[in-house]
C-alpha cells in the first residue's frame, strides 16, 4: 500500500529534486495513512532519504542501468510499485522523469498528472492541481484510477524535513532487453544547469550582442546562478538553444530570476513564472516585464550589472 | 518510410487565457488557434525525410471539426494526407489509445509529435502511444536520422544533450532543435491551393476510456506591483533580495 515515490541520483548522489519528491510522498503517505517507499538506481548512501520521509529504500544495484534508460527504468519501477501493491506512485519533473513516467503509467494502468504543483486536495477522489497554459493557468485534476502516478513541478512544494530513519533493501528487478543505447553524453561540468539552479540570470536583446555576455556569466558566477536567454537571443545565434528559456524553450521554477534586457513578451513570462522572486533591468519603463516583476530597475544594463556585480561581491565578502 | 506526425490544435502563444461555464471550459473566443509549436518543429522534420528519403506524410488530429483548419494549414505545409479523429480530447491517455490505434491500422514506421502541448502541458501522449504500440520511444528530442530501420537521436538532458541510437518503430516527442526556427515554413499559395484537394479522413473513434479529469481552472493569483529600486543604488536591491525577498 505504500506510496512509492523514484529518487533520483547522478553518480550514486541524490538530486535536490529526489529530496523534493520525497517530501511530497510523505505527505502523500500521511494524507492516505501508509508509509513511503523509494526506488534508487546505483545509489550510494540512502540514510538521507529518511530525512525527508523515506520509510523504505529499494535500492537497485545493476551496472546495465548505470545511465539512464527510460524504459528499464519504468519496468523496474513497476516492478517495486506491483511488489509494494503501490496506489501512488510520485516521480519529480526532470528530464529523465518525464520521460519514463507515461511509460510507467502505460505499465501500471495508472492515471498520470504532470506539474503538479501541491499536495493532493482531496486523496478520495484523488485530486491535485497543476500548472497548465505554460504557468498562465492552473487546472484541478482528478486521477480516477487504481493506481496513480503524480509528477511534481520542481520547486513548487519544496524540500521538508522529517527526522526517521528508512531502512534499505536490496532490489533486483528484472531488466528488459534495452532497445534504445546511450552513444554519448554532452553534459556542462563545472556550471549550475538551469534544471538544477536556485538561481538563473538571463539576458535579452537589450544587451546587444554575445560579446556582452561576459557580466551575464559574471554576474551569474557571483550568485552560483545558471545563465539563460530570452528567444530572440537563441534565435540569432548568440547563445545556445538550451539556454533559451520561455513557452517553447526550457521552463524555469528557480527561487530568483533576474531578467537583463528582457522586454518580457507574454510567451517568456509564461515559461519563468513559476520562478519564486523576478527581478528586471531594463532601460524601457514600459516593457511589460516590470508588470511581471518584482523588483526592477530601469536603467541601462551596462552601468547597472557592473554595479550590481560589485556590490553583490561585497555582500559575498561578509557573509 | 510511412511518418505519422501528430499536431495539436493550441492557442497561440500570444493567447490571454480566459475561462468559462464556472471556469470549468477553456474559453476559446477571440482566440487564434495555431499548430503546437513543438508539433511543428516535428512536421517540418518530417518534410525533410519526404524531400530528401521519399517518405510519405501523414498528419493526425484527435478533435472536433474546428481542428480541421489546423490539418488542412500542416496539409499546405507539404504533408500528403490527413486524419482527424472525430472525438473530443479528454485526456493524454485517451488521445493516445486512438493515435495507437490509427499507428496500428496505418503501419506507420515513425510516429513524431511534440514533447507537449502548449496548453495541457501533460507531455505524456508521446510516451504512452509508445508504450501502447510497443515502439521505441525518444523524447525532448533535438535531432534525427534515420538509415533503414535505424535511428540516431538527440536528447536534451538537464544540463546537456545525449546521442541515443535506436530502431524503428519509434516514436519521438519532438522540439526546437529537430529543426531550426528558421527551418519553419509558412505555406504559400499554391501549397494551400494543393492542400484543399488533400485527402482529409475523418475516423470515427475506438471505444477509449479516460484516466484522469479536468475538475476545475484557475488564474495565478494577480501579483502586487513592482518595487522600483534607483539604478544609482543597486545596493538597496542586494538588501532587498537578502533581507525581504531571502533569495540571496
Amino acid at each position: 500500500m505504500s506510496v512509492l515515490v523514484y529518487t533520483e541520483s547522478e553518480q550514486g548522489k541524490f538530486k535536490k529534486v529526489a529530496l523534493e519528491v520525497a517530501s511530497y510522498a510523505r505527505a502523500v503517505a500521511d494524507e492516505m495513512g501508509t508509509t513511503v517507499t523509494a526506488i534508487t538506481f546505483n545509489a550510494d548512501d540512502t540514510s538521507v532519504l529518511g530525512n525527508h520521509g523515506v520509510d523504505k529504500v529499494l535500492k537497485v544495484n545493476n551496472s546495465d542501468l548505470e545511465k539512464f534508460n527510460a524504459n528499464a527504468y519504468a519496468s523496474a519501477i513497476s516492478q517495486a510499485a506491483e511488489k509494494e501493491g503501490t496506489k501512488v506512485v510520485i516521480v519529480s519533473s526532470s528530464a529523465d522523469s518525464k520521460y519514463l513516467a507515461p511509460l510507467l503509467a502505460i505499465n501500471l494502468d495508472a492515471g498520470y498528472a504532470s506539474n503538479v504543483v501541491e499536495a493532493p486536495s482531496s486523496v478520495s477522489p484523488f485530486t491535485v492541481k497543476r500548472t497548465a497554459f505554460t504557468n498562465k493557468a492552473f487546472n484541478m485534476t482528478t486521477i480516477d484510477t487504481d493506481v496513480k502516478l503524480v509528477g511534481v513541478s520542481k520547486n513548487a512544494f519544496g524540500v521538508k524535513e522529517s527526522s526517521a530513519s528508512a531502512t534499505a533493501e536490496d532490489f533486483s528487478p528484472n531488466v528488459p532487453e534495452l532497445t534504445v543505447h546511450v552513444d554519448s553524453v554532452d553534459k556542462i561540468t563545472g556550471q549550475v544547469t538551469i534544471a538544477d539552479a536556485d538561481i538563473v540570470v538571463s539576458g535579452g536583446r537589450g544587451l546587444k550582442g554575445p560579446e556582452n555576455w561576459g557580466m551575464i556569466e559574471e554576474l551569474a558566477e557571483v550568485l552560483g546562478a545558471a545563465t539563460a536567454c530570452s528567444k530572440p537571443v537563441s534565435d540569432l545565434g548568440w547563445r545556445p538553444h538550451g539556454e533559451h528559456v520561455g513557452q517553447t524553450g526550457k521552463p524555469v521554477a528557480s527561487n530568483l530570476y533576474i531578467a537583463i534586457g528582457i522586454s518580457g513578451a507574454i510567451q517568456h513570462l509564461a515559461g519563468i513564472n513559476a520562478s519564486k522572486v523576478k527581478v528586471v533591468i531594463n532601460t524601457d519603463p514600459e516593457a511589460p516585464f516590470f508588470k511581471a516583476a518584482d523588483y526592477g530597475i530601469v536603467g541601462d544594463a551596462f552601468e547597472v550589472v557592473p554595479k550590481l556585480i560589485e556590490k553583490l561581491k561585497e555582500f559575498k565578502a561578509q557573509q | 518510410m510511412k511518418i505519422l506526425v501528430c499536431i495539436s490544435h493550441v492557442p497561440d502563444t500570444t493567447s490571454k487565457i480566459n475561462f468559462t461555464d464556472g471556469d470549468t471550459k477553456f474559453d476559446s473566443s477571440g482566440v487564434q488557434f495555431v499548430i503546437n509549436p513543438n508539433d511543428e518543429f516535428g512536421l517540418t522534420r518530417a518534410m525533410w525525410f519526404k524531400e530528401k528519403q521519399g517518405a510519405d506524410v501523414t498528419v493526425v488530429n484527435v478533435g472536433g471539426p474546428e481542428t480541421e483548419p489546423t490539418l488542412r494549414k500542416a496539409l499546405a505545409i507539404g504533408a500528403d494526407n490527413a486524419i482527424r479523429v472525430n472525438t473530443e480530447a479528454k485526456d493524454g491517455y485517451q488521445v493516445a489509445k486512438q493515435l495507437a490505434n490509427v499507428v496500428k491500422e496505418g503501419g506507420y514506421d515513425l510516429v513524431i509529435a511534440g514533447r507537449e502541448s502548449i496548453d495541457y502541458n501533460g507531455g505524456m501522449v508521446p510516451g504512452m502511444l509508445a508504450g501502447l504500440i510497443d515502439a521505441n520511444f525518444v523524447t525532448n528530442c533535438i535531432s534525427l536520422e534515420v538509415d533503414g530501420t535505424k535511428a540516431t537521436a538527440m536528447r536534451e538532458i538537464d544540463g546537456g544533450k545525449e546521442t541515443v541510437s535506436t530502431s524503428l518503430p519509434l516514436v519521438i516527442g519532438g522540439q526546437k532543435g529537430l529543426v531550426e526556427e528558421s527551418d519553419l515554413r509558412i505555406p504559400n499559395m499554391r501549397g494551400i491551393m494543393m492542400a484543399r484537394k488533400k485527402p482529409l479522413e475523418v475516423k470515427e473513434p475506438i471505444d477509449a476510456g479516460t484516466e484522469t479529469a479536468s475538475v476545475k481552472f484557475e488564474k495565478p493569483a494577480a501579483k502586487g506591483a513592482v518595487k522600483l529600486i534607483d539604478p544609482d543604488n543597486v545596493e538597496e536591491l542586494v538588501n532587498l533580495l537578502h533581507n525581504e525577498a531571502k533569495v540571496i
